[in-house]
């Protein structure tokens, strides 16, 4: 086994002094990790193991603080407290360098890949022998090798902009594997995975481990803890939890742990009584939209929005959503088919024409597209409201109505700042969430476009977003809500759309809907095959 | 970010830490401190530069200070030399707040001075000066805006890196210059020097008496800084500029028409300097010259201006008056200590220099903690 | 008899060979991020430094190290101001290509006129140069310009064919990537860097001791904004560099020459210019050429590794 495992190796063997540390022993231990960033704790004192030939899954809810953990080890953050040892050794973990000469290897949740170059050269670029002219030809014959023995097919002279997401990650896992990675991070690996593609990297995984790997497996998924992993630590809130055997455990008491207590789920509102006998809100006809690739995004998509619905849209991430919603949004060109609303045509309209119409969009990126960090507090309300009256005549703001305007919306939406001429950049993250909404609703809008809108939130800032959409669509408002987080859609959604690859697997009401049923959708198995 | 000076200091239990964070607070004061502060550094290294080269450096200031600054003369020189200074950079302010960077002041200048000779000797060089000057401003304006246009359309529509083409078409332009007065408008009166004849007085720009100064061209001047200030400050299509300066997936989000921006932007800054050549061949050299005798590197200069003034459009009628003066003293001094005339670029590097390395000032928020045994003892940024 | 074609290449290459080295070194530079538009001013600095090394010594060799370590000693100050600093790229350039003007046009004044006799001279390279027409074009130079053949082939196979070369365009495309797979981001943008101002350096010392063999105040005349358009026109290709710095020298070169048949000197000297505004537009037409030859994609962009954003 051993030598066939040194076949693959490019590094000289003496220097992964990891190599010999035998399966269930400690390789990596952090003590007491502590990292602050301005205005949070996102570690505070955290203890973690590793131990050879394990997958350990770090699980927590968004912001719990696992992706900082572990960028910590991997060298990307210095942490403010603690000590980390790699195999009995304190180490010091300046940058990915130092990581990687100690046999770490991470795949990040949004892939590290240098989009123009092949596949080979992106391989080559992390191994660590050094040779004047690049032995392309020698990793290209291990890309091969290792492709064939693990089951990962890749084109190595493909570019990587060419691949798709799940062959970008099969990049990452060749990249630890090549340069024989003892420790292996994957941060939420399965976001971007279909079901089929997951099942198969789990088997890589287990395979890895199996042969002394240990690996990280960070997820805020539970059913993915118990099925992979062979102990889990949780964390919440930047501290742990607890570790535990994945055996010894289940979901439900996970979960508890996760969330610190049971979350009191809102009673589900679900209006069975629509009717739909009004004309839609949102009208979509058979569209065709292209992603940034110039590939088909979304193929076909065709659906309805009604006043006083949530409709909801699940499914894997990159599976045509961020497209369908800038089309919508009018941000993104159309190819093909037509966008109706409220009777008006209004396919490839331009932003403003669309919000003019009365559409609030409240973007999945919020601290991209969302806000302008270094624009005050008050500019950043204004942003789609400047160009009316009474903000402003023909040509001047209107600065006494904006201030006037924009302090009641600060008291009504509880944004917690002393000044609203203060960079919206100084907000956390919940107070940004508020000042979009703030932004957004306040025009009594006619759709709602939310993108993952609690994404990253705590409990409190979550409920206060979901209990504000739900009061809107009480008003009477359509909204289209795009989430990957399931549970989310069920507890809101009065229809579910599930989209895989660009088109839609079926459209369910909630009140028929089951995990099962939509999981398996989301996998791209269409509504009609799954009822039989 | 963060470094950590600990080996000595943790001996004694202590521990340094200078934290580095970044901070979307920036107060006025720490921009003019910056400011100030690259100025003053950029005077002591060329202060060491000039010792160097055995020229006293304080007998170098004084002289550039007292010319510059010590009599009326020196003052109207000065504001000679400020008015395309602002001009170019009140309209660099808009550009940069957009966040589109044009290197092209240069260039958009020289077209500026293209069209008033060409109005001056060839169209209009009889018309009386209540029509044939405003004309020259309009059309001085018209075509440096264009000129400015042409990298404001290539960028929008085929995503061409501005940089490149503003820098390109200040060359492009410098040519054309020395092409018509080696060529076509050269003077017959010109002794075969390479420069057209001298313009008709009608259309020449009107002086305060007894100095250089073209007072319609520092009128527009200062009134245009003072509208750029209201524009970017008080109106919808400053915010826009801002928003889209600051953040354009915001301003697409916003339904900012991106386009729009960029080509106002443009627009803006290349007609201003456009003004400014304008006011050079026909408020003070009253012919068209080799590019360098007309603008020596106003353009350019009026980059440090812009980010002298930290892109505030009040604060740089001061500023540019300042560097104004620090023309006139760098031709004084290359008189008096018989210098090259480039001498007055090594000030402008340097302070240019100072000016970028001072960003990170500005960008960050230092912090520096001494802790004992753990505990947090004093920390100040 | 010479072929007629021989002496106008021969003048294109003799012209070209300066661009040449600047525009590969600021090809390098930009590969990995960082424009330095400096050139001008570092070309100038190597070239009175250049000057005065071989004046004082009188061996042509030590000017061009002298030149190459000025030019290098101000690469790395653009550098230092632009990687640590994360200053704005474009102002920093700026301003160096000021400061080398001024500081050589101070400094130089003393040297103005002064006739060098330690110069690089021509030196055919036997036998190649009898090769009928090429061999005079290309094989009877000073040595700089074989260098500069050799560097050409010798930069492209570092950037196309080893692992240095996909570090460099790694960083240059995507720092963040780059930085997870264990390269030293800042450390390839040093080198790189320093690399583009030792080569402008050359350029300069190129000019002031082979080209013009004395010292002339800004005697680069604008040269190092043509290597920066050079870059551009070859879309950041050390081969294709080659050829434009060859054809642009040759424009420049041949200005004086076209006189007589009506074609404009100054006119002639857009041509490099429009040229690279017209690549740049030719690739930003087409979507495919954007992927195969942009700009590198983190041009300009300083890299910050610990941002954490909320």
């Amino acid at each position: 086994m051993k030598g066939i495992i040194r076949s693959f190796l490019l590094t000289p063997p003496e220097k992964s002094s990891l190599l010999n540390i035998p399966r269930g022993e400690v390789v990596v231990k952090m003590q007491g990790i502590t990292k602050r960033f301005p205005g949070v704790t996102a570690n505070d004192h955290v203890d973690f193991e590793l131990r050879a030939g394990e997958i350990h899954a770090l699980l927590g809810e968004n912001g719990a603080g696992k992706t900082t953990l572990m960028n910590i080890l991997y060298g990307l953050y210095r942490p403010d407290e603690g000590e980390i040892y790699v195999g009995n050794r304190r180490v010091k973990i300046g940058s990915p360098k130092d990581a990687i000469k100690l046999g770490i290897a991470m795949v990040h949740q949004h892939f590290k890949l240098i989009e123009s170059l092949t596949v080979a050269e992106n391989i080559a670029l992390c191994i660590e022998e050094y040779k004047f002219f690049s032995h392309i030809q020698d990793v290209k014959k291990n890309i091969g090798e290792l492709s064939e023995k693990y089951g990962l097919r890749i084109d190595p002279d493909a570019r990587v902009w060419q691949l798709s997401a799940g062959e970008k990650q099969r990049v990452e896992i060749l990249k630890a594997l090549i340069r024989r990675a003892k420790i292996l991070i994957l941060d939420e690996p399965t976001s971007v995975l279909t079901p089929p593609e997951k099942r198969e990297l789990f088997k890589i995984l287990r395979r890895m481990a199996e042969e002394g790997c240990g690996i990280v497996f960070i997820t805020h998924k539970l059913h993915e803890v118990m099925e992979v992993s062979d102990r889990v630590t949780v964390l919440r809130k930047g501290r742990v939890v607890a570790t535990l055997q994945t055996s010894e455990t289940n979901p439900k008491q996970l979960a508890k742990l996760m969330l610190g207590k049971e979350i009191p789920l809102r009673p589900i509102t679900h209006t069975a009584s629509l009717t739909y006998k009004e004309a839609p809100i949102l009208e979509v006809r058979n569209l065709y939209v292209l992603n940034d690739r110039g590939s088909l995004a979304v193929k076909g998509v065709s659906f309805e929005v009604f006043a006083g619905e949530i409709f909801g849209i699940a499914g894997v991430s990159g599976n045509g959503q961020r497209e369908l919603i800038e089309a919508i949004t009018g941000l993104r060109k159309v190819k093909l088919g037509n966008i109706i609303l409220m009777g008006e045509e209004v396919t490839n309209r331009t932003p403003k024409d669309i919000i003019e119409r009365g559409v609030a969009f409240i973007p999945e990126d919020r601290l991209n597209m969302g806000i302008a960090q270094d624009l005050s507090i008050s500019e950043n309300l204004i942003l789609k409201k400047y160009r009316y009256t009474p903000f402003s005549g023909h040509l001047f703001l209107n600065l006494d109505h904006i201030n006037k305007w924009v302090d009641k919306l600060i008291k009504e939406y509880n944004i917690i700042t002393p000044s609203s001429r203060l960079p919206a950049g100084v907000l956390s993250g919940g107070n940004i969430q508020r000042l979009i909404l703030a932004r957004e609703l306040s025009g009594n809008p006619k759709l709602i476009v939310a993108s993952n809108p609690t994404r990253g939130l705590d409990v409190a800032a979550t409920n206060f977003v979901r209990s504000l959409l739900i009061e809107q669509k009480k008003r009477g408002v359509a909204v289209l809500l795009v989430s990957e987080d399931l549970e989310e859609l069920l507890m809101l959604a009065d229809r579910i759309a599930v989209i895989f690859e660009g088109k839609f697997m079926g459209v369910l009401p909630t009140s028929k809907a089951d995990v099962n049923r939509i999981g398996l959708m989301m996998a791209g198995i269409e509504m009609a095959k799954v009822r039989s | 970010m963060r470094y950590r000076y600990s080996s000595l200091l943790r001996h004694f239990g202590l521990e340094l830490k200078i934290r580095v964070e970044r901070s979307s607070l920036t107060s006025r004061f720490t921009e003019a401190m910056v400011s100030t502060l690259s100025v003053a550094i950029s005077l002591i290294i060329a202060a060491a530069i000039f010792t160097y080269q055995q020229i006293d450096p304080i007998i170098a200031y004084k002289e550039i200070f007292l010319s510059a600054f010590g009599s009326f003369d020196g003052i109207t020189y000065t504001i000679v030399k400020m008015i395309p200074l602002l001009l170019c950079g009140a309209g660099l302010i808009v550009a940069f707040k957009a966040n589109v960077w044009n290197i092209g002041a240069e260039g958009q200048l020289l077209l500026g001075a293209i069209v008033a000779t060409w109005i001056a000797l060839f169209s209009l060089k009889t018309a009386p000066h209540y029509i044939s000057i405003p004309t020259m401003f309009a059309l001085g304006f018209i075509a440096g805006g264009l000129w400015a246009l042409i990298p404001a359309i290539l960028k929008i529509k085929f995503n061409v890196n501005e940089v490149l083409t503003t820098l390109m078409m200040n060359h492009i332009a410098s040519k054309i210059v020395e092409y018509l007065i080696y060529g076509p408008w050269k003077g017959k009166a010109a002794w075969g020097f390479p420069q057209t004849d001298i313009f008709p007085t009608n259309t020449c720009i009107p002086c305060i008496p007894n100095t250089r100064i073209h007072y319609a061209t520092l009128i527009i001047a200062i009134s245009s800084a003072l509208i750029i200030s209201i524009l970017l400050s008080r109106t919808k299509i400053g915010y826009e500029i801002r928003v889209f300066g600051i953040k354009p997936e915001v301003a697409r989000y916003a339904g900012i028409s991106s386009s729009r921006v960029i080509i106002l932007s443009m627009l803006i800054s290349g007609g201003l300097a456009g003004i400014a050549g304008v006011g050079e061949v026909a408020g003070l050299h009253h012919r068209l010259r080799y590019p360098w005798a007309i603008s020596s590197g106003y353009g350019y200069t009026a980059i440090i201006v812009a980010w002298l003034s930290r892109l505030n459009s009040i604060a740089i009628v001061p500023v540019s008056f300042l560097l104004g003066g620090l023309l006139v003293g760098g031709d004084t001094i290359q008189v008096v200590f018989r210098l090259p005339v480039n001498v007055i670029h090594i000030f402008n590097g340097l302070i240019l220099l100072c000016l970028a390395s001072g960003e990170i000032l500005l960008k960050y928020r230092f912090k520096i903690e001494v802790k004992r045994h753990g505990t947090l003892v004093s920390s100040s940024s | 008899m010479e072929h007629w074609l021989v002496p106008p290449l021969k003048v294109a290459i003799e012209a070209g060979t300066p661009l040449l080295l600047a525009s590969l070194g600021e090809l390098y530079t930009e590969r990995s991020g960082v424009l330095n538009l400096g050139i001008e001013g570092m070309m100038l600095m190597g070239a009175l430094s250049g000057f005065i090394v071989a004046l004082i010594t009188g061996n042509p060799w030590l000017g061009l190290l002298s030149a190459m370590i000025v030019g290098g000693l101000m690469g790395a100050l653009h550098a230092f101001v632009c990687i640590s600093l994360h200053a704005n790229q474009v102002i920093s350039g700026l301003a160096l290509s000021m400061l080398g003007v001024g500081l050589s046009g101070f400094i130089g004044k003393r040297f103005v006129g002064i006739p060098l006799k330690a110069t690089f001279g021509v030196s055919p390279i036997p036998l190649l140069n009898k090769i009928p027409i090429l061999g005079s074009i290309l094989f009877e130079h000073n040595v700089i310009v074989y260098i500069s053949y050799i560097l050409a082939i010798i930069l492209w196979l570092i950037l196309h064919r080893t692992k240095m070369g996909i570090m460099i365009k790694a960083v240059g495309e995507n720092p963040a990537a780059a930085d997870a797979a264990g390269v030293d981001v800042y450390k390839v943008r040093y080198v790189c860097t320093i690399f583009g101002g030792v080569m402008a350096g050359a350029a300069g010392a190129y000019l002031s001791l082979a080209h013009i063999p004395m010292w002339v105040e800004n005697m680069t005349a604008g040269r190092g904004w043509i290597a920066v358009a050079i870059v551009v026109f070859a879309t950041w290709d050390p081969l294709r560099a080659l050829l434009g710095s060859y054809l642009f020298g040759g424009v420049e070169a041949l200005q004086y020459w076209l006189q007589p048949w009506g074609i404009d000197p100054s006119l002639l000297g857009t041509l490099p210019y429009i040229a690279t505004i017209l690549v740049l537009v030719i690739i930003g037409s087409s979507k495919r050429l954007r992927r195969a030859m942009s700009a590198p994609s983190a041009l300009c962009k300083p890299y910050i590794r610990e941002e954490k954003v909320v």
